[in-house]
């Protein structure tokens, strides 16, 4: 039932949530098996464009495909320009999204720094119960906030201190002190190595999403891999697909 | 029905539309997208004989209308490849091309003879990859080298041999006469051209490895006039490959003088691109009354 497909779609809402950020609304129902942490493959119409962008679900309904992206170069360019009625090809849902089950009974905290803050929606909608969230912008336009704030007990941190505390998401974590027994991750790779080091210091476990440069998204090319602590089944070398084995990966599991 | 089945040294192909080697790892991945029944041959990502972990990330980067890659001949080994790999492809009515890489002349020689017993119905050896420092692209830029390594693996393949040629060479038609002249079977072509892209916000390169092998459709002009070229010099098959996206530049290539053609980077813009290709070639051959798929192999001279 999750087995992934590529598709024409629809877009039918977008809106810059923040200089740069923009929330679209796809009607889909490619994303109706989608776990939280899974992406999908968007690709550009331009011709000088070859590869798919990696685009994390946001939100995944049965008829509806939410994503949250930042303009980064041509192809999200691109997209940025599309409004209600045009169409979008997609293809997902892809990779292996956060483990839920880890999360039983314990109480769980969810951190996002920057873009990675958008799969954490999805994340906290299907965690049982009330999770804490922690996320980390630039400055005071705290996209996704009243999403979040519908979802779990959410605090902000902004480099600019314009909102919330001052810093990162880390900063945010040694100064809200969430008694967390289980971390979930996404954002750029130094938040991601604190992360990992926070865990580790107090031996609780942390899955953080991964990101890398991806050409086919679904396993061939080997372009995104992650160095992995021990062989990795599929590769027999210390390198997993962060498309295929991930994005999400325990953080013991990774030399990051 | 149009005629599509083509030969190369001995062995028929259903039709000329094949897999290039490393963008389409062993076709488990893309099976998901592509009949691979539909297909004349699944040509395998590189199999060294142990496994090799790769270069550093980043490994890609787009550059306009094509790509860099530095994956630097990443593979499980030739043992997981006899066991997991090639009993996949056994399930499908399609020709299986196993691309061969080493960093030594033995290593080579250690693939080529494992495969012997294998059903592996030819061996592509790849002389031409940019992105490892030893092997591999250095027996593919000087003719002699070639011509000793071709002549070394003819000795002791069991299955015909395709010598993949780097298009990173003065002239092409040197390599493609030393391999011939050596007892290759076939040659393919073209690898990636060595390339450079620029992160100029981090003022550093793109690529941890520095460069990278450009592919995509601003290589085809390049791949369709050398493809050509080595068709004139040489008398054994050509498999052309180069930014192939639809059927019609599949065609181009054809009429250059290839036998059969490969599709690259353009699955990962189109998953289904391999099948859309030989979908496009038979729409040609429709729409211009082509019978025979011989009848325009070639046909430009």
């Amino acid at each position: 039932m999750k087995q992934k497909r590529k598709a024409v779609c629809r877009v039918l809402s977008q809106t810059e949530m923040a200089p740069g950020i923009f929330d679209m609304q796809i009607e889909t129902d490619l994303g109706a098996q989608a776990l939280a942490g899974q992406f999908v493959m968007v690709y550009p119409k331009a011709e000088s464009t070859l590869l798919p962008r990696p685009i994390s679900i946001c939100e995944a309904e049965d008829t509806k495909l939410r994503i949250v992206y930042r303009v980064a170069g041509k192809g999200t360019e691109e997209f940025s320009g599309y409004g209600p009625g045009d169409q979008i090809a997609l293809m997902g849902p892809l990779g292996n999204g956060f483990p839920l089950l880890e999360a039983d009974g314990k109480r769980a905290v969810l951190l996002g720094g920057g873009i990675g803050i958008p799969p954490l929606l999805q994340l906290a909608k299907s965690l049982p119960g009330r999770q804490t969230i922690l996320a980390g912008y630039r400055d005071h336009r705290l996209f996704l906030k009243e999403d979040l704030e519908k979802a779990g007990d959410f605090y902000a941190a902004t480099e600019d201190g314009s909102a919330g505390i001052r810093g990162n998401v880390l900063d945010a974590l040694k100064e809200y002190r969430p008694d967390a027994e289980i971390l979930y991750a996404c954002g750029p790779m130094p938040m991601l190595r604190a992360v990992k080091a926070y865990a580790q210091e107090r031996e609780i476990p942390a899955y953080l999403s991964l990101e890398e440069r991806m050409a086919c998204g679904v396993g061939a090319c080997l372009g995104c891999v992650c160095t992995t602590v021990k062989r990795d089944g599929h590769s027999h070398v210390n390198n997993a697909r962060i498309c295929t084995e991930g994005p999400v990966f325990e953080a013991g599991e990774v030399d990051i | 029905m149009k005629k599509t089945e083509v030969s190369i040294a001995g062995v028929t192909f259903k039709n000329p539309v094949m897999t290039a080697s490393g963008t389409f790892g062993s076709g488990m991945e893309y099976s998901e997208f592509v009949d691979l029944n539909r297909l004349g041959a699944v040509v395998t990502k590189g199999v060294a004989s142990t496994p090799w972990p790769g270069n550093p990330t980043p490994r890609i980067a787009e550059v306009y209308g094509g790509m860099l890659n530095a994956i630097g001949l990443q593979n499980p080994g030739i043992d997981v490849f006899l066991q997991r790999d090639l009993p996949f492809l056994a399930q499908y009515d399609t020709r299986v091309i196993v691309n061969v890489c080493g960093k030594t002349m033995e290593e080579y020689v250690a693939v080529v003879e494992r495969l012997g017993e294998s059903r592996a119905d030819l061996l592509e050896i790849n002389v031409s990859c940019p992105n490892v420092k030893e092997g591999a692209i250095a027996f593919g830029q000087n003719a002699d080298a070639l011509y000793a390594i071709t002549a070394e693996i003819k000795k002791k393949a069991r299955q015909p041999v395709v010598m993949k040629l780097s298009p990173n060479v003065t002239d092409i038609t040197e390599m493609a006469r030393a391999a011939e002249a050596a007892g290759a079977d076939a040659i393919s072509l073209i690898n990636t051209l060595t390339g450079m892209k620029i992160d100029i916000q981090r003022r550093t390169f793109a690529l941890a490895n520095k460069t990278g092998g450009l592919s995509g459709p601003a290589i085809r002009p390049i791949a369709v006039r050398m493809v050509y070229q080595c068709a004139q010099a040489v008398k054994i098959p050509i498999i052309g490959m180069g930014g192939i996206t639809c059927g019609d530049d599949a065609v181009e290539f054809l009429m250059a003088g290839a036998t059969a053609v490969g599709v690259g980077a353009a699955s990962f813009s189109n998953p289904c691109a391999a099948a859309e290709v030989l979908d496009g070639i038979e729409d040609y051959m429709e729409r211009n009354n082509v019978e025979d798929i011989h009848e325009i192999i070639g046909c430009v001279h």
